[in-house]
């Protein structure tokens, strides 16, 4: 399982990487560094079908950090939701997979329209809350920035799922610790980011957000937790399996050159 | 119709409306939810919450994050009316209302309370006069401002009913005369001719179209026969009407309890400029902030009375080629 995974990790990588490269613009450093992330999800842990994106029990992904949605994308391409060629359509007039998730191009798959950091989580929490609701056992997953905490509507967001115990939803906070202007704590400093998610009611959980096996036990506890949501904070590296840009946060939004993408060794 | 046959039965607060309304529409639908901000009562809602206490989740005062929560549970199938001052509820959550509401086109209703300079005391902190302008530009809302409790009730029925995207119910706090028809046809998006007339065409929403009713009156006296349209909707707007009553009138005023800039009046102005130019003029807000106050005082000094609709008329109408 491990190793099919860290598969296709890789595959998911290189798909994003060309979709970006022929796009010419597009977040590079966090699709990379989420790309493990999102392979644990759609090809382990999640219930879902490809071929009925909007099966009833299906669990939720909510990608409350829109900007790496090419990552989502080549995700869900390569699940089968749709065909892999149409990830080269990316943030072209009249596709699909715009810049940011728009659900009104029709994307099979995309649960929510979003971009506006801050946002996501709320609706997550709106859907734990809904499944509570309706006697629904299906699960929510939400990902978050770690530069998107500094918004304040994640803390609302994060008092009303602790108030209604939504043990239903986990989300994963992409811990790797720059944001556009910098590192995260020069920027707004987060820390001590385990203790105030702690403090605000939630079940909080570490981990290598790039180590699969790491990523699948940890999923695994957070969805059998009892009580509380949960939240992973998945310590990851931002352009992670490109030794040229690991860790350099300038690639948070930049797309590489077909040059730089051919001379590039894919991990 | 008698011209000046309407009769007030009584004041009522529009808020009322809004609570009765929902709590009708959820009794017809399981999936009616309500969420709230701490001020249950204060916006119409614990009529609504008190009949289904476990359809009701309160969220504290955290108005964005309960725009959001709206939003996820209309996609999971749910109906949510969230209510908050409108203050709070179209300008503190504008970017959640546009992303996560009206670009996923979301069922989700918000009931925008104690709107206008109305809700007096309070001060200008509180008084809602720019949520029309604001949620009016952006796309797939339906913006619902109804002209008494009455309409309000039934409007926020029929918004729940027939949901198809967000939808945006403004109403007030101080209770204004309550004089529409109960028995009414009411269609969103389909202006309501209150009144016939060929001089002057007052196109009026919310508590104004009263003040129009009471300034045609007025006008009908100095032998001035003045069309009023109750305007509920704001969006999608009645083009036709407006568009129909600056033909036959040659002349059209508009009157909210908002401010002038973005408005109804600038939603007329729009389709008047672009299909059929006449003289226009407008009773609003003039572009300043509120103060504190009793309710009818304040709608004097900032001139939305039907003494203010009656005196522009008279001048609007000298403009007439």
């Amino acid at each position: 399982m491990t190793s099919q995974l860290k598969e296709i990790a890789k595959e998911i990588r290189k798909h994003t990487l060309i979709s970006i490269a022929t796009a010419g613009s597009g977040h590079t450093g966090g699709s990379l560094g989420m790309a493990d992330v999102f392979a644990v999800l759609y090809f382990h842990q999640m219930q879902h079908r490809p071929s009925n994106p909007t099966w009833e029990n299906r669990d939720r992904l909510i990608l409350s950090i829109g900007h790496i949605t090419p990552v989502h994308y080549t995700t869900l391409a390569l699940a089968g939701y749709f065909d892999i060629d149409e990830l080269l359509s990316l943030r072209k007039l009249g596709s699909r997979l715009q810049g940011h998730p728009g659900r009104d191009h029709g994307l099979p798959g995309l649960e929510l329209s979003a971009g506006s950091l801050g946002q996501g989580l709320s609706v997550a929490v709106g859907m734990a809350l809904a499944a509570k609701h309706q006697n629904k056992k299906h699960h929510i997953y939400s990902i978050v920035g770690d530069g998107e905490l500094q918004e304040g509507s994640i803390w609302e967001a994060a008092m009303s799922a602790a108030h209604y115990q939504l043990d239903n939803l986990t989300i994963v906070v992409d811990r790797n610790g720059v944001q556009i202007d910098g590192k995260t704590e020069d920027v707004m400093s987060l820390e001590p980011l385990n203790e105030k998610w702690k403090a605000f009611g939630w079940n909080v959980l570490e981990c290598d957000g790039n180590n699969i096996d790491e990523l699948i036990n940890t999923f695994d506890i957070a969805k059998k937790h009892q009580g509380k949501p949960s939240v992973i904070i998945a310590k990851t590296l931002m352009g992670k399996g490109i030794a040229e840009i690991e860790g350099d946060y300038k690639w948070h939004g930049r797309a590489p050159s077909f040059d730089e993408l051919n001379s590039w060794n894919i991990k | 119709m008698d011209k000046n046959n309407y009769i007030n039965r009584g004041n009522i607060s529009t808020k009322i409306g809004f609570g009765k309304g929902i709590k009708s529409a959820a009794e017809q639908n399981p999936r009616v939810i309500g969420l709230g901000s701490d001020i249950t009562s204060s916006v119409g809602m614990s009529i609504f919450a008190e009949a289904f206490p476990k359809r009701f989740y309160s969220l504290g005062i955290a108005e964005q994050n309960a725009v959001g929560i709206a939003a996820g549970m209309a996609l999971s199938g749910l109906i949510p009316v969230f209510s908050t001052y409108a203050v709070f509820a179209a300008l503190r959550t504008l970017d959640q209302i546009r992303i996560s509401l009206c670009y996923n086109n979301v069922n989700v209703v918000i009931g925008g309370a104690h709107a206008g300079i109305s809700v007096g005391p309070d001060g200008a902190t509180h008084q809602a006069l720019e949520d029309i302008a604001v949620l009016r530009a952006i796309p797939n809302i339906t913006i619902i401002s109804a002209c008494d409790a009455t309409q309000t009730e039934i409007a926020t029925k029929k918004a729940i009913a027939n949901i198809s995207g967000p939808v945006y119910i403004r109403f007030g706090r101080e209770p204004m005369p309550d004089f529409s028809d109960t028995q009414q046809k009411f269609k969103i998006g389909k202006a309501q001719i209150m009144r016939p007339g060929t001089d002057i065409a007052i196109i009026a929403t919310g508590n104004l179209v009263w003040e129009s009713l009471e300034a045609a009156k007025k006008l009908s006296e100095k032998g001035i026969e003045a069309k009023v349209i109750n305007m509920h909707t704001i969006k999608p707007l009645d083009e036709e009407a407006i568009i129909q009553a600056a033909k036959e009138c040659g002349c059209i005023i508009s009157a909210e309890e908002h401010q002038i800039t973005g408005g109804l009046g600038s939603a007329v102005a729009e389709v008047i400029v672009k299909n059929h130019p006449i003289p226009m003029d407008f009773v609003g807000m003039p572009d300043t902030f509120g103060e504190s106050g009793e309710a009818m005082e304040l709608m004097h000094k900032y001139g939305m009375t039907s003494e203010s609709i009656f005196n522009k008329s008279i001048k609007l109408i000298a403009k007439k080629s």
